[in-house]
Formats: structure tokens, C-alpha cells, sequence
């Protein structure tokens, strides 16, 4: 039976929020097996913003579809806290999935027929939390992510950035455990990407967000404090930002990228 | 290489076009079964009589058949444009790829040529076999033979059920062709991107609208139940139905802003689960959808009234067949002459007249009377001053600015009392006394003895041939002395033996039964009855066409035959009635059916497509919400609800519109009666949960499975 595994690190107590354990993702038949995951593990702690870097078709995305649950691995196991996703089924994955997990994506999936407060709202109605209590909480995490004038708005009337920072507001709403972000800034100009990666490390720095990021694209990756590379569904690299600050990291990814080969740097 | 695609398409879109197709080879079914009927008939031994009502009744649904394949033309022209309009996106990847238009209306063409054939073929089959099972309900109905079974396809009907709908689909082609020559490549591929704009209506506005159409629409079924008496004339019931059509609107119109605000305010329910969800989607398409669920409404309303309506006929006509036709025959004779008449009359055609019914048998030479048994003879007498508006009295002026269209004029009918008993006693009515002023009226059509009892309740005194009467009840009896199928005995006098004078009788009549215990020997009595309406049966004629008789001074005087056949019996027998209403209620039971099954499956069908190219739409969001973590369960609730609203909010309208419409038809139906009004009622409920809920299940499983994605 795993347990949390702690390690002292100075005077702060780490706890793991995410084991990967030797994931393995096979698609097609035995003829043709494309191996899009190939035994890849890693850990996540709390409080840690985890960007996952890799080319298209890398399997990143197949990666947190795994996490996420929305796929399922063919062998290897995944943990979340002491629980292992991997063997849930049915209602249990939903409850899971809604407990634990906050979604962003790169298009920000927010159902367009509710204003902004209602999509923020739904995550929490979802979990039957009472209507009463709904309202501060929106109140509340909408100032947290500067959207509180745009509660009222439908998606269709805000902006790229406002949308994804409904989402986002949405994601956390729910205090997950880990909030599962695929290329938030994919579909942003750089100025809202900017200003999204910014909430992204105030809510990683000063409310304790467990962040884990897929994305292509090195600028973004160098918001978090830790990036792994892979290559075609197999660890290639990880650097950790330590004492650096963002540009010097930012650097420091640009040269792993040009080592990976060169594909993914034609996104910058 | 066109051929392929289309086949693909169809393949491809076949979750879209399964409900549209179902609807098309039900229809295709039940426009073949109620057009095969005669063809179905042909061979049973039925008498002349029922061949007779069958041939009208086929001529009605024939007639009836042009009215439902405009419905019919309609649905699937409006489904086809509205599946066709869900595929610009691919369109405009064919034409993209250097597809000409004309190549994309060809392959439209070839697709509604596969459907049509599909379904016409499909349809047919069906058809015939529903036809076979519609064989033995007719017969069971006319109670004919059907030891000889047969299995009949009728080539007649299946050529005009090919002909009609070929029609229809030759239609449809035009219109995709036109649909397709005019639209833009830029508009087919950004036919997805359309962001819908959520408007919040007005509340105010809502709530005005919804109050003043709520009035007009009380005033509307106002007009139409307690303020019927003032609809005197057809045109009169055209301003009811047009504000019902606008009200029905209005009101879809204002609840849909409506029921989002209201709910919204209740914040309890609103932010419960998938609630605010649902109800966003509800009224993002009840905005656009107020025309169609209106329409659907009122077609529903149609279905339910008419459906209640000729199965509640139908029930009454057989139920009242023993209570109404008592007797095996009753023939009435017309013995008195009016003023008019003797100017213009000869003096033979005169004396015919007054022959009395056995005088005019005996005359002819067929004897009858000895095969008839209980025979009850009366005479109805006339007081030319004894007029119905005479009997209202004070009540006359006040009664008659509220139905203007009575006879006010007519003069009453009036019975001796010991005569009425007898036919009361043989129909199996209530027999009553009198005492020497008094007098009591018979009556069994439901608004006159409203009329009448007005009168009666303030005990209304006549003078009869002199006599002043007072009447006995406060208000009429039901009784009638003629035999007929309904209930239209609109009013006799019956007054004490003493006060009928025979100078004034002018009508006569005789009941009896047949001296015959089988149906065949009471046939044969029968025709011997009715054989007096023949010549050749008439056995004493002289060959200059003269006929001897008898008088009953002992004189022999000489009639033409001419004179004679002016003035026969009028014979009405429970054989015929019973054939009549067997037939009238079989029309009115088909009718009934063919029409509210057609109504239903094209509103079904309707709100089926709608709702399934909405979950189709709605897959993304659903897929969305099942990311936020929502179980299989919220989700499937949800959806529901979503299309549970939608199939009953158009119901729940049309059901109330139906208490008011059935309360209608109760006074138009009248004469018929409604007697089984609650079984009809409970059998319209049966064939709309089956039809109307088997669409709406049909449409939440498949949009289960379309929600359910990966």
C-alpha cells in the first residue's frame, strides 16, 4: 500500500499530490502499435507548477488525458494523493475527477449558452454545494483572477484571456487537489497569455496551487518551476528553476529544446 | 461515384434521418391502410345497404387523404430543408474540393430518391399488413362473413399512395436544388460558428404579454363553451379560433423569458446540479423555437378533439342503438293537409292522403300485418296557433335575442297522452298521467330543453284546441315518438286524451316488431316492409295503373298508382338505423384515427428532429460537463429534462386548449351525444402516450447515445 511519501526539504514538509508510475499508452493493433506513452514516471508535490514540454505528437497530450482520467493507460499506474486512478470506474472516476481535478483548456471550453458566473458556478452545483454558499466563493475567486466585471458577460462577449481566466477561475473554484492545464495560452495573443501566466503563479505562490501544464511553447513553460521534456512517449529531460529567475530559466529550457531537435522551438 | 456518396451520407447521418425515416414509413403505412379499405371490403357479404355506407366512407377518407398528404408534404419538406441545413458544413467541403453545385443538388437528388424509395417500399409493406388486421376490424364492425379469409393488396391504393408521396419528394428535390444554387461557399463553412446571441427578454414585457394573451385566450375558450349560444353561424367561430392560434403564441413566447427569470431568482434550484445548465438550453432554443412549438401545440390540440371527438360519435351511435331503435320498424304518414296544399293539390292526391298507413298496405295488396306483432298506432294533432314561440310565453323576446337562428315560428307537435304511453311503453320510455289541465313536454335534444325548461320552471299555461293547460313538471321529459339515431327531438306537447281534436291531426304513426326471432326472417319481414316503396310489388294494379280500394264507409274508390306513390309511409326500421350508425360510426372512428395519427407522427416527428440535432449540437458541452466531473446520471437528467420539457410544454397547453375545445364539441355534437365521452377521452390519452411518448423515448435514448461520444 503506497503511502504519502514525505521528504524533508529545509523545514518544509513535501507531500506527493501525483506518483506516475511506468505509464504505458498503446494505440492500434499488434501489426502497427504506436507506443504514444512508453514507461514514463515522475512525482508531482504540492504546491509545485510542472510544465510538460514536447513536440507535436509527443504524447503530452495523451499524458493528461491519462491523468485527467478522460483516457485509460494500458498498463502502469497513476496516483493521486493515496488513491489509484487507474483501477476507478464509472460514477467513481466522475467523482473523482470532480473532487480532485481542475480542468483548463486551450479552448477554454466554457459552455456559451451561461454567463461567466454560472460557468464558474457550475463546477460547484455540480458537487451539490448549496446555492448560498455559491456566491461568495465565485465572488471571491473571480477577484482572484481579476474577472469580477465580467460575471455577468457570455463567453461570446469577452475577450481570449478574460475567457480563459473564467475557466481558470473555474478550475480552482473547487479547491482541487491538482489543476490539469492543456496549452492555456494556445489560443491567447502574448499579452493575455502574459497576463494569465501571471494568475497561474500567484495562485501556484501565494494560494499553494498544485499546477501541472502541458504546452509547447518555452515561454510559457518558463512560468513553472520545474519542466519535463519528452520525446516520442518517453522521458528525454528535466530541469528544475531553483534559485533562477524566469529569464535565466527561460534559457536554460530554450537549450534543452534545441538538444531535443529543433521542433519544438519553431513554436517560440 | 455520386451514387456511393449519398448511399454513405445516409449512412453517415442515418442517427439524424432514423426518426425522419420511421415517421416517413409510418406515414406511408397509414395513408396505404385507410385508402385499401374498400379494396379490403370488396369481398365480404355485406348487404346493399352497408355497401352503400362503405362506398361513402371511402369516398370521405379519400377526400380526407388530399388534406393529409398536404400535412404530410409539409413535414417532410420542412424535415428534409431542416436536415439539409445541418450538413452546410460538408457541402462546403464539396465544394471546396471543385464539386460543382449541380453535382451537390445531384447528390441531394439521389439521396431523397433512396429515402423516397426506401421508405415508400418499407411503408408499403407495413401497410399491407396493418391493412389485413383493418379488414378484420371493418368486418367485425358490419359484422360480416370472414370465414373466407383472403390476404389482399390493393394495387389501387398502393398506385395513389406512390403517386402522392412521389409528389412530395419531387418537391423536396426542387426545393434542396433551389436551396443549394443559392447559398454562399463562405456561409456553408462558417454554418458552425454561429454564436447564438442570449438575449434576456424583457421581464416586464413578458409579464404583460403573458397576462393580456392569458385573457384573450380566457376570453377565446369563453366564446367558445358558455358563450356558445351567440356562435349562431359558422363564420362566428373563426375570431375564437384566431386568438387562441395568436394567444398560443404569445404565450410560448412570454414564458420562455419567463420561466429563465423565474427560476433564475430561486437561486436554490438554480445552482443545483446541472439545473442552471438545462434551463440555459431550454430557453436558448425555446427563443428560436416558439414558432414551431406553437404549432405543434395547436396540432396537438387538433389530435386530441378530434380524436376524443369522433371516438366519443362512434361510442355514443352504438351504445344508443338499443335505447334509440326499440322498436324493429316505425313508419309515420303524413294524413293531414294544409291550407296551401289543398290549393294545389288534386282531389285524388287528396284523398290519398288521407289514407291511413294499413289502408295504404291493404290497398297495394302486401300483407304485412300479419308478421308484425306489438303494433302501437298514434296520430300527432297541430293547433295552428300553438307555435313554439307561443309556448315561451313572456320568456319569448329575452330568449329569442339570445338565439336568433330558432323557428320560432314552427308549429308544435302535440300527442294524446294514451297514444304517447303506448309508444313510450314499446320504446321503453317513462309513461306518465295527467290530469285534465295539465300538460307535459317530451324532449331529448340537450339546448332546446334547456330552452324549454326555462319556460316550464315558471309554469307556462298553453292554450290547446281551446283548452288551457298548466304543465305538470317543471321541466321536460325525455321521450320521443320517432326513431332515429341521435338525440333531436326537439319538443312534443303531450296533452290528455280530451283535448286533441281529430280535425287537426296530421301526421300518423305505427310501431311493431317483427313476428321473427332470426335475423334472417326479421330481414325477410323487412323487405316485405320496404317492398311498398317498389311497384312491382304491388299486386292489385289494373293495367290502365289504376289501384281499387276499399274505403272504410264500404265504397270502392279508384287512385292512380302516381298519387299513391306520392304519399307512401315513411319507414324507418332498426335494421337500417343500426346499419347507419354502425357506418357513421366506423366513418367517424376512421376519420378520427387517420387524422390524429397523422397529426401526432408529424408533430412527433417534428420535435424529435429538433431535439436530436440539438443533442448532436449539444455533444461538445455535454463532453464538457463530463470533464467537470458530472456522473453519467446528472448528465442523462439533464438531458431529460431538457427534452422533457420540450415535449411537454407544447402538450400541457394543448391539453388545456383541448378541456375547452371538447367542451366545444360537446355542444356541436349534440344531437349525436356524448355518452362516451370518458372512454373516447381515456382511448385519445392511450393512442397519444403511445405515439406521443413512444416519439419522445425514441428521441431521449437516441440523444443518450449521441451524448455518450467516445
Amino acid at each position: 500500500m503506497l503511502k504519502y511519501i514525505k521528504i524533508k526539504k529545509g523545514n518544509k514538509l513535501m507531500e506527493t499530490i501525483l506518483k506516475i508510475d511506468g505509464i504505458e499508452k498503446f494505440y492500434g493493433s499488434k501489426s502497427s502499435l504506436t507506443k504514444a506513452l512508453n514507461d514514463i514516471s515522475f512525482t508531482v508535490d504540492r504546491g509545485e507548477f510542472v510544465a510538460i514540454m514536447g513536440a507535436s505528437g509527443s504524447g503530452k497530450t495523451t499524458l493528461l488525458n491519462c491523468i485527467s482520467t478522460i483516457d485509460r493507460v494500458t498498463s502502469g499506474h497513476i496516483w493521486v494523493g493515496d488513491v489509484d486512478i487507474t483501477k476507478l470506474k464509472g460514477n467513481d472516476l466522475n467523482k473523482f475527477r470532480r473532487e480532485q481535478l481542475g480542468f483548463i483548456f486551450q479552448d477554454f471550453n466554457l459552455l456559451d449558452t451561461l454567463t461567466a458566473y454560472e460557468n464558474i458556478a457550475l463546477a460547484l452545483s455540480i458537487q451539490n454545494v448549496p446555492a448560498s454558499a455559491i456566491d461568495a466563493k465565485v465572488d471571491s475567486v473571480a477577484l482572484e483572477l481579476g474577472v469580477e466585471d465580467e460575471l455577468n458577460k457570455y463567453p461570446y462577449q469577452m475577450s481570449g484571456g478574460q475567457k480563459q481566466r473564467v475557466a481558470c477561475a473555474r478550475a480552482i473554484i473547487t479547491e482541487p487537489k491538482l489543476v490539469l492545464a492543456d496549452e492555456p495560452t494556445g489560443a491567447l495573443d502574448s499579452k493575455s497569455a502574459k497576463l494569465l501566466l501571471d494568475r497561474f503563479r500567484y495562485l501556484n505562490g501565494k494560494l499553494g496551487t498544485t499546477i501541472l501544464m502541458v504546452t509547447h511553447d518555452s515561454f510559457t513553460a518558463s512560468y513553472a518551476t520545474r519542466v519535463i521534456f519528452i520525446k516520442d512517449g518517453k522521458l528525454f529531460n528535466e530541469i528544475r528553476r531553483g534559485s533562477d529567475n524566469r529569464k535565466q530559466f527561460f534559457e536554460k529550457i530554450i537549450d534543452v529544446v534545441t538538444l531535443l531537435g529543433g521542433d519544438v522551438s519553431d513554436a517560440l | 461515384m455520386l451514387f456511393k456518396l449519398s448511399l454513405k451520407n445516409i449512412r453517415k447521418s442515418f442517427r439524424d434521418y432514423t426518426v425522419y425515416f420511421f415517421t416517413l414509413v409510418v406515414g406511408v403505412a397509414v395513408f396505404y391502410v385507410f385508402n385499401a379499405i374498400e379494396s379490403q371490403t370488396v369481398m365480404m357479404e355485406v348487404t346493399a345497404n352497408t355497401r352503400e355506407i362503405i362506398r361513402l366512407m371511402t369516398e370521405a377518407l379519400s377526400s380526407i387523404s388530399v388534406f393529409v398528404s398536404f400535412v404530410l408534404g409539409f413535414l417532410i419538406v420542412y424535415a428534409s430543408q431542416f436536415l439539409i441545413k445541418r450538413r452546410n458544413k460538408e457541402f462546403g467541403i464539396y465544394l471546396t474540393l471543385g464539386m460543382g453545385k449541380r453535382k451537390i443538388s445531384m447528390i441531394l437528388f439521389l439521396e431523397t430518391l433512396l429515402i423516397g424509395i426506401v421508405s415508400l417500399v418499407a411503408g408499403l409493406f407495413v401497410g399491407a399488413g396493418l391493412s389485413q388486421l383493418m379488414s378484420a376490424f371493418v368486418a367485425n364492425m358490419f359484422e360480416a362473413d370472414m370465414t373466407e379469409y383472403k390476404f389482399i393488396f390493393s394495387t389501387d391504393a398502393c398506385l395513389k399512395t406512390i403517386l402522392y408521396f412521389s409528389v412530395m419528394y419531387i418537391v423536396v428535390m426542387v426545393f434542396n436544388t433551389i436551396n443549394i444554387s443559392r447559398c454562399r461557399l463562405i456561409e456553408l463553412l462558417q454554418a458552425e460558428r454561429r454564436s447564438e446571441k442570449q438575449k434576456l427578454k424583457n421581464p416586464w414585457l413578458c409579464v404583460l404579454i403573458f397576462i393580456a394573451a392569458s385573457a384573450v385566450l380566457g376570453y377565446a375558450y369563453y366564446m367558445v363553451t358558455a358563450g356558445f349560444g351567440k356562435l349562431d353561424t359558422v363564420d362566428k367561430i373563426v375570431p375564437p379560433i384566431c386568438m387562441g392560434i395568436v394567444s398560443t403564441f404569445l404565450i410560448f413566447w412570454s414564458l420562455s423569458g419567463l420561466l429563465l427569470r423565474i427560476v433564475m431568482s430561486l437561486k436554490g434550484i438554480y445552482y443545483r446540479g446541472l439545473n442552471s445548465f438545462t434551463l440555459r438550453q431550454i430557453s436558448s432554443k425555446i427563443n428560436t423555437q416558439v414558432v414551431s412549438i406553437s404549432i405543434i401545440c395547436l396540432m396537438l390540440f387538433v389530435t386530441i378533439c378530434t380524436l376524443s371527438a369522433c371516438l366519443s360519435v362512434r361510442n355514443t351511435l352504438t351504445m344508443q342503438l338499443d335505447e334509440m331503435a326499440a322498436a324493429d320498424v316505425e313508419m309515420t304518414k303524413h294524413v293531414g293537409i294544409t291550407d296551401i296544399e289543398k290549393e294545389t293539390m288534386s282531389e285524388s292526391a287528396m284523398a290519398v292522403y288521407g289514407l291511413s298507413i294499413k289502408e295504404i298496405y291493404e290497398a297495394v295488396g302486401i300483407d304485412l300485418f300479419s308478421s308484425l306483432t306489438d303494433v302501437v298506432e298514434g296520430h300527432i294533432y297541430m293547433d295552428a296557433q300553438l307555435t313554439f314561440g307561443a309556448t315561451l310565453g313572456d320568456l319569448l323576446e329575452s330568449i329569442q335575442s339570445q338565439y336568433t337562428f330558432l323557428g320560432y315560428d314552427t308549429v308544435e307537435d302535440i300527442v294524446a297522452l294514451s297514444e304517447y304511453n303506448a309508444a313510450a311503453a314499446v320504446f321503453g320510455n317513462e309513461t306518465f298521467t295527467l290530469a285534465e289541465d295539465e300538460y307535459l313536454i317530451v324532449a331529448d335534444f340537450q339546448s332546446m330543453v334547456n330552452i324549454r325548461n326555462l319556460t316550464l320552471q315558471q309554469g307556462q299555461e298553453l292554450t290547446v284546441f281551446g283548452h288551457l293547460l298548466k304543465p305538470k313538471y317543471a321541466e321536460c321529459k325525455t321521450g320521443w315518438l320517432e326513431m332515429s339515431g341521435s338525440h333531436v327531438n326537439a319538443g312534443i306537447i303531450v296533452v290528455p286524451d280530451a283535448v286533441v281534436q281529430d280535425g287537426f291531426c296530421w301526421k300518423e304513426f305505427l310501431l311493431a316488431n317483427y313476428a321473427a326471432d332470426k335475423k334472417e326472417e326479421k330481414r325477410e319481414i323487412e323487405e316485405q316492409v320496404q317492398g311498398i316503396w317498389h311497384q312491382n310489388n304491388w299486386h292489385n294494379v289494373s293495367a290502365d295503373g289504376m289501384v281499387n280500394i276499399t274505403m272504410a264507409d264500404g265504397s270502392v274508390q279508384q287512385f292512380s298508382v302516381e298519387d299513391l306513390n306520392s304519399s307512401l309511409p315513411i319507414i324507418d326500421t332498426r335494421i337500417d338505423i343500426s346499419e347507419a350508425m354502425v357506418g357513421m360510426g366506423g366513418l367517424m372512428a376512421f376519420i378520427g384515427l387517420y387524422l390524429g395519427v397523422i397529426f401526432l407522427i408529424s408533430s412527433a416527428a417534428l420535435l424529435a428532429l429538433k431535439e436530436l440535432s440539438e443533442s448532436a449540437d449539444n455533444k461538445e458541452r455535454y463532453h464538457m460537463l463530463r470533464k467537470l466531473g458530472a456522473d453519467e446520471s446528472m448528465l442523462n437528467r439533464a438531458l431529460f429534462r431538457q427534452i422533457g420539457i420540450f415535449f411537454l410544454a407544447p402538450l400541457l397547453l394543448a391539453a388545456v386548449h383541448s378541456v375547452f375545445g371538447i367542451l366545444f364539441s360537446i355542444h356541436v355534437l349534440e344531437v349525436f351525444g356524448t355518452v362516451g365521452l370518458a372512454k373516447s377521452i381515456a382511448t385519445t390519452v392511450l393512442i397519444l402516450a403511445a405515439i406521443y411518448g413512444g416519439y419522445f423515448l425514441l428521441t431521449y435514448f437516441s440523444s443518450k447515445n449521441i451524448i455518450r461520444g467516445r
